[in-house]
């Protein structure tokens, strides 16, 4: 019966199992769990004390391939500094028309100011609204991002906590060999964060790493540049090229 | 034949036959239209659970009020008519379209009894009638006469549109509803012969009770599809998804060429027309073929009342064609145009002329009491040498043509 072959086929996908998940009810499977690296909408953090951790530099800008981030810093008022240090970002804009996600920024920031979170809706329905000013990307004052009216936060517990995941993923430099190494400071609202697992290298290598990782961070006070007197010598195990 | 008039309307026309006609217009006509609401949804959802989807699921409970919201959201829409259109023209065909479909309906008996001696008869306020709104004594042929006005439709709209698009599909439509046209109405000729009458419940009382019995009581029933030898259903079969424009015979819309076919250029409501009316042509063509070949309402009465069953029986079958139709949609791919017109003309139309041929030829040695192995022998045998005869010319036709092709490359 070569000719109602097809309909057997097409028979039996009725009672096949639908893949489909139900996007906007949480109880029906709901949105899919998030890669951990996954690069969404930056967050503006803050210390644990509340002070924004943006010091207005303009890295982010530099760096952006996008050309998408507006960034313009100012002294801090002496009387009610923004953030710990001379200076803040005292505009901070981001255009997602223009954004590509690539996370570039976050590899730039110096003080982990800024960085990508879990949450992709961006289904602004004008052009204004696509440029995210800091009242949109600094977290509030439990550290979580800030609720969009276009967003869905129906599954606000899995997805709001995970503002800095790209970097707890990654070791510093990009070396395993630093895996579970914390070289972030602490954010308002979760202190600071462990280091996420899972992509250690064998033991026997990773103690030499560790033991090399030792090595450059034991020097901390050094300026980035002069590192390389202290670089380990005998040891080929894992990269460093992040350090120049 | 006795059952030819609904019997509401023997004796004299009062007011309580006019209300009682007009409440089952407005009943039929209500039916319909939610049965196509349903239609369309059911539609969707089938398709999707064919094709691994969930299907519209938003509106109302399981997706039940899309159809409603479709239908809102094309009211809404602006009502465009293309500068280059024959606006008579343009604003006839939808209702063209849309009107016959709803036609058809009214001769399809949907429910009564037809158990035993039973004819399907209910009373509503001390009157008898049939529960079908209109029992023309050539049902049928009203059935063919509308459906061949529905290709007044495509093609008034294919060719009032201005847009080439249109033409092609609506020249493609009236030539494939013209050819299956011919298949279909032979098919029916063998049901009408067998059932000695043109009308829609004359045919469903010729099959009601169970004809040949197997063990006891428990039989086949007396349905045409098995009388007429199950070949004429067939080609009625394909013939009508022919007709409704459905897949595999989708060339009239054929959205991948012709971007919507006839109905390119139509919006609004104007299309909705359309769109209503090609589900209510499946609605209606599964209606017919249930009642020319598996008997309408027909079957077993068991407990409470008997027009109930018909109800039942009619919906049951009803749904069984409507579920294939989808069926058919979801598997095959469209045919070619050279395929579909080798199907119609080559093959449909052959095939049911002959089996009128075969069937009018044991009814007839019936009649007149020949040996029934002789006719059905010698009708088998010039059923067997016209097919051989037309088989030897088609090649012949081909061969010359492809000569002819030879002829011409040479020049060039």
């Amino acid at each position: 019966m070569g000719y109602l072959d097809g309909f057997r086929v097409t028979f039996k996908k009725l009672f096949e199992e639908r893949l489909t998940r139900d996007y906007s009810k949480h109880t029906t499977g709901g949105k899919r769990v998030k890669p951990v690296r996954l690069h969404g909408r930056h967050v503006l953090n803050r210390y644990e004390d509340g002070m924004e951790k943006c010091i207005g530099c303009e890295l982010c800008a530099g760096v952006c391939p996008a050309r998408c981030i507006y960034v313009r810093g100012a002294d801090n008022p002496p009387d009610d500094p923004v953030s710990p240090g001379e200076r803040y970002g005292y505009i901070y804009e981001i255009n997602y028309l223009r954004c590509i996600h690539c996370d570039l920024c976050v590899e730039a920031c110096p003080t982990e100011a800024i960085t990508e979170s879990k949450l992709f809706e961006f289904s602004f329905t004008n052009r204004n609204d696509a440029i995210y000013t800091k009242a949109e990307l600094v977290v509030d004052d439990e550290g979580l991002p800030q609720r969009l009216p276009w967003e869905d936060w129906s599954d606000l517990a899995d997805v709001a906590p995970h503002t800095s995941a790209w970097m707890r993923a990654t070791s510093p430099s990009g070396s395993a060999a630093y895996e579970g190494r914390v070289q972030w400071s602490g954010e308002l609202g979760f202190g600071v964060r462990a280091s996420e697992q899972g992509q250690s290298l064998p033991e026997s290598e990773a103690e030499a790493g560790i033991a090399e990782a030792d090595a450059i961070f034991s020097h901390p006070g050094e300026p980035g540049g002069h590192d390389t007197t202290h670089a380990p010598t005998g040891s080929s195990a894992g990269g460093e090229e992040g350090h120049h | 034949m006795s059952f030819a008039v609904d019997p509401l309307l023997e004796g004299g026309i009062g007011l309580a036959e006019v209300l009682i006609v007009l409440a089952k217009t407005l009943i039929a006509f209500g039916l319909l239209l939610l049965g196509v609401i349903l239609m369309i949804w059911f539609e969707r959802k089938l398709i999707s659970d064919f094709q691994n989807r969930v299907g519209p699921n938003k509106a109302g409970p399981w997706g039940l009020f899309q159809t409603l919201a479709d239908g809102l959201k094309l009211i809404m829409k602006e009502d465009l008519i293309p500068a280059k259109a024959d606006r008579r023209m343009f604003i006839l065909a939808p209702f063209l379209s849309a009107v016959p479909a709803f036609v058809v309906f009214s001769v399809i008996p949907i429910g009564g009894a037809f158990d035993g001696e039973q004819t399907g008869t209910i009373r509503v306020f001390g009157h008898e009638t049939y529960m079908q709104l209109a029992d023309p004594p050539i049902g049928v042929l009203l059935i063919l006469a509308l459906s061949s006005i529905a290709v007044y439709g495509v093609m008034l709209a294919g060719w009032s549109s201005g847009s080439k698009y249109s033409l092609l599909g609506a020249v493609r439509g009236t030539a494939q509803m013209v050819s299956y046209e011919a298949a279909l109405g032979l098919a029916v000729v063998t049901v009408v012969m067998l059932a000695g009458s043109l009308s829609t419940h004359s045919i469903v009382v010729s099959q009601s009770g169970s004809g040949y019995q197997l063990f006891g009581d428990f039989g086949i029933p007396r349905w045409n599809v098995i009388a007429t030898g199950v070949v004429p259903f067939v080609v009625f079969l394909i013939a009508a998804t022919a007709e409704l424009n459905r897949p595999p015979f989708d060339l009239v819309e054929a959205e991948q060429e012709l971007v919507g076919g006839f109905h390119t250029e139509y919006s609004s409501f104007r299309f909705a027309l359309f769109y209503l009316a090609e589900f209510m042509n499946t609605i209606t063509m599964s209606a017919i073929i249930v009642t020319l070949f598996l008997g309408g309402p027909a079957g077993p009465t068991y407990f409470g009342p008997g027009w109930l069953w018909g109800v039942i029986w009619f919906s049951l079958k009803l749904f069984v064609f409507l579920f294939a139709f989808v069926w058919a949609r979801a598997t095959l791919p469209r045919f070619r145009y050279d395929q579909l017109m080798n199907i119609g003309w080559k093959v449909m139309i052959p095939l049911a002329l002959g089996w009128i041929l075969l069937l009018a030829s044991i009814n007839i040695g019936r009649d007149e009491d020949w040996p029934m192995w002789a006719v059905v022998g010698v009708s088998f045998l010039v059923l067997v040498v016209g097919w051989g005869t037309l088989s030897l010319a088609v090649e012949q036709a081909q061969r010359r043509r492809i000569a002819a092709l030879d002829d011409e490359e040479a020049f060039i």
